[in-house]
């Protein structure tokens, strides 16, 4: 039996963690069909984007880089659902973050690296952080639905980006040539994100956002604040008996959630080719959708700060291996976009199966604890059956509800 | 400034207007049936872009526009049934989800934009419905037809989609089973009301009028482009909450979007304002969402059983 038990045990466990990835299968499969029907090789094309995204040097960099902004995102994003807020303003948050460090930048002109970096960086969190705060004060205080709210913000978002940049941010050398391409001037090179490992692109842009993620897994797991955003995010009204200041909560998981997404605008600024924050008019252009793309790989990391590093790892990769498919069999990348939303109905649709398989692990591990309890107490009581108590002895009101509840 | 509001301007804002509210308001009245019903169907907006795209594509390919918008009914149809299969059927967090479903429509549409068509080739547009007398009304009545009788078939549909929706909602036993999923799925389930029969009609109603939406701001632009709807379908959603779950109310917030849209576009146009203010203008539209979110949430209370799933004895 306890054998049985185990067997079921590591099976379930097994195949919780496997469905995540079946659902990854599942998507690329409907990719290859979609490229059949687009009269396109699956074979060449998923050779094209893994030789894309992995297979040299220079595209494991690219894959890295592209990875950073997600990785940001999907810890911000996990840091909010923890708590049970969904916060899909990530692409609003990352323009604030963008425009506040920008800005920083601007007013702060020469410093030195050592203070304009941090300060920069703190800007860009502060914007994202504000951003974020909204939606999150009007859920915890008005009950305004922080999906709506979030989505309005990032509207609002790119339009404020346009008119600061089409106007008081312009460089003033678009408008001495007239071109007004919708730009900032280059931005001061003390705020430029030191480049490692000798490359002309590898910046520390990545190694922040993996700190970022150790930084929000020992603020999960590990601190008081983190434990009372789970507690709300697990059962509101028992946080509240609790006396954990849920409102207050809820503004502050949004508020983290945010910085991180201003976070990974400030560093798709500042470790830009261009060293200046550009628009073309919409969010995406900017942001490059990575806070649509960062909830996939936060789903895909299981909502788990350290598990989304891979998750975001192998989803840029995604991203960067969808132009390699685009230069090789002239699909269009928005067919990654697709397949990403592919991946994230599959993984919320079979969750609660994941979530059964992980019950059911629980269970036989239960199950085979108590086996081996009984094992224990059989080998040192001896045989004799335990006596029922004394009919006289059992309280009269056993049964009785008020009995049960009076108990605090 | 004076100058620019002109009777002719006036006309053409307020008919803009009008126009420019159609496909918000037949994305957020199916929008309204699912969430009547205790679901929130995310994904509107991906479902308007496939819509869109058919549309366009069929009304390309075969020049017929009705043929466009029975394509955005159909691919709305098949979207509607996938998204009732995912709140409904599997459960899945419909917050999220939706956000899935827009990310595929998103893709999908861009992916077979450029692969099919490539550069965007106008395609014709709805024909204005000539209405004998009332298009054509004399002079000092001649702003009357301008505004409100120039306009396509489609339009017309759309308005008169709301009466029926509140009908439909209010007074059949149809509507009366949606509002009991959507306030009490156990209580109404004890009583025989099938809630996943009930959840799956509406999610596919408002698939179907998302596909319609999207055809018909195609066919009205008579142009495709990437990310052709602009987060409209989360602002059709946003409608629902700022209509207060009611198809009238629901209208006068799509024609309200519609108004500032129109003013915004008629300000570019006219070109009486600097880029910059209509960049800030532009922003009218979500902020006022938003604070009519915050109005909304104070006095109406959502459906009770939005965004549960339903799992019978629970």
């Amino acid at each position: 039996m306890t054998s049985a038990g185990a067997n079921l045990r590591s099976r379930s466990k097994y195949l919780a963690y496997l469905v995540p990835l079946a659902a990854v299968f599942v998507a690329l499969l409907i990719a290859a069909i979609m490229l059949v029907v687009l009269d396109a090789s699956p074979a060449e094309g998923f050779q094209a984007m893994f030789e894309g995204a992995f297979g040299s040097g220079d595209a494991l960099i690219a894959t890295i880089l592209k990875a950073t902004p997600l990785l940001f995102v999907g810890v911000g994003i996990t840091i909010a659902f923890r708590a049970n807020v969904i916060n899909i303003g990530g692409e609003g948050q990352m323009v604030l973050g963008g425009l506040f460090a920008t800005m920083a930048a601007l007013l702060l002109g020469d410093l030195p690296a050592v203070i304009m970096l941090p300060a920069v960086i703190i800007a860009g969190m502060l914007g994202g952080a504000i951003w974020g705060a909204i939606p999150g004060f009007l859920k915890a205080y008005y009950r305004v639905s922080e999906i709506l709210s979030t989505i309005m913000l990032n509207i609002v978002a790119v339009q404020l980006m346009n008119y600061l940049l089409r106007g008081p941010l312009l460089d003033p050398a678009e408008i001495e040539r007239g071109t007004r391409i919708p730009q900032t001037e280059r931005l001061p090179e003390t705020a430029d994100l030191p480049l490692i490992l000798n490359s002309d692109r590898f910046h520390i842009g990545p190694l922040l956002a993996v700190l970022a993620a150790i930084a929000a897994y020992i603020l999960l797991w590990r601190t008081p604040l983190g434990y009372r955003l789970r507690a709300v995010g697990q059962n509101v009204d028992a946080s509240r008996y609790a006396g954990i200041p849920v409102k207050r909560t809820i503004v502050i998981a949004m508020m983290l959630s945010g910085a991180m997404c201003g976070l990974a605008g400030a560093v798709l600024v500042f470790g830009s080719e261009s060293h200046r924050m550009v628009t073309d008019g919409s969010t995406a252009g900017f942001t490059g959708s990575a806070g649509f793309n960062g909830i996939v790989a936060a789903l895909f990391g299981a909502l788990h700060p350290l598990w989304t590093i891979p998750a975001s790892f192998l989803f840029g990769g995604l991203l960067v291996g969808g132009n390699a498919l685009q230069r090789a069999v002239q699909v269009p990348s928005a067919l990654i976009l697709a397949i990403n939303g592919i991946v994230v109905v599959l993984v919320v649709s079979t969750d609660r199966y994941k979530k059964l398989l992980q019950n059911r692990a629980t269970e036989a591990e239960t199950a085979a604890a108590l086996a081996k309890q009984e094992q224990i107490e059989q080998a040192i009581i001896p045989d004799e059956p335990p006596q029922p108590p004394d009919a006289a002895t059992r309280p009269d009101d056993f049964g009785d509800p008020d009995y049960l509840q009076d108990d605090p | 400034m004076s100058d620019f509001f002109t009777e002719a301007v006036i006309i053409a804002t307020v008919a803009g207007a009008i126009r420019l509210s159609v496909p918000l308001l037949l994305a957020a009245l199916g929008e309204t049936f699912g969430q009547r019903s205790g679901v929130l169907n995310l994904g509107v907006d991906g479902i308007m872009l496939l819509g869109a795209f058919a549309g366009y594509y069929t009304v390309l390919k075969t020049g017929n526009v009705w043929y466009g918008l029975l394509a955005g009914l159909a691919l709305g149809i098949v979207m509607g049934v996938i998204s009732a299969v995912i709140a409904v059927s599997l459960r899945a967090e419909q917050g999220i989800a939706g956000i899935g479903v827009f990310l595929f429509g998103l893709g999908m549409s861009d992916l077979l934009f450029q692969r099919l068509v490539g550069t965007p080739v106008p395609i014709t547009k709805f024909p204005k419905l000539d209405i004998p007398f009332l298009s054509d009304l004399p002079e000092p009545f001649e702003w009357v037809s301008g505004m409100f009788f120039n306009h396509s078939v489609v339009v017309y549909l759309a308005f008169l989609a709301v009466p029926l929706a509140t009908f439909i909602i209010n007074r059949t036993t149809f509507g009366m089973n949606i509002r009991a999923v959507g306030q009490n799925p156990g209580a109404a389930d004890s009583l025989g009301v099938s809630v996943t029969a009930v959840r799956y009609a509406t999610v596919t109603i408002g698939g179907t009028m998302a596909g319609i939406a999207g055809a018909a701001l195609a066919i009205d632009l008579g142009i495709f482009q990437q990310n052709l709807t602009n987060a409209m379908g989360f602002v059709a959603i946003a409608l629902v909450y700022f209509g207060a779950w009611r198809p009238i109310g629901v209208m006068l917030g799509a024609l309200l979007f519609g108004f500032v849209n129109s003013l915004v576009l008629q300000l570019k146009t006219v070109g009486v304002v600097p880029q910059d203010w209509s960049d800030i203008a532009a922003m009218a539209p979500a902020v006022i969402t938003i604070l009519a979110l915050v109005f909304v949430a104070s006095r109406f209370r959502p459906p009770a059983a939005l965004t549960k799933p339903f799992t019978r004895g629970t």
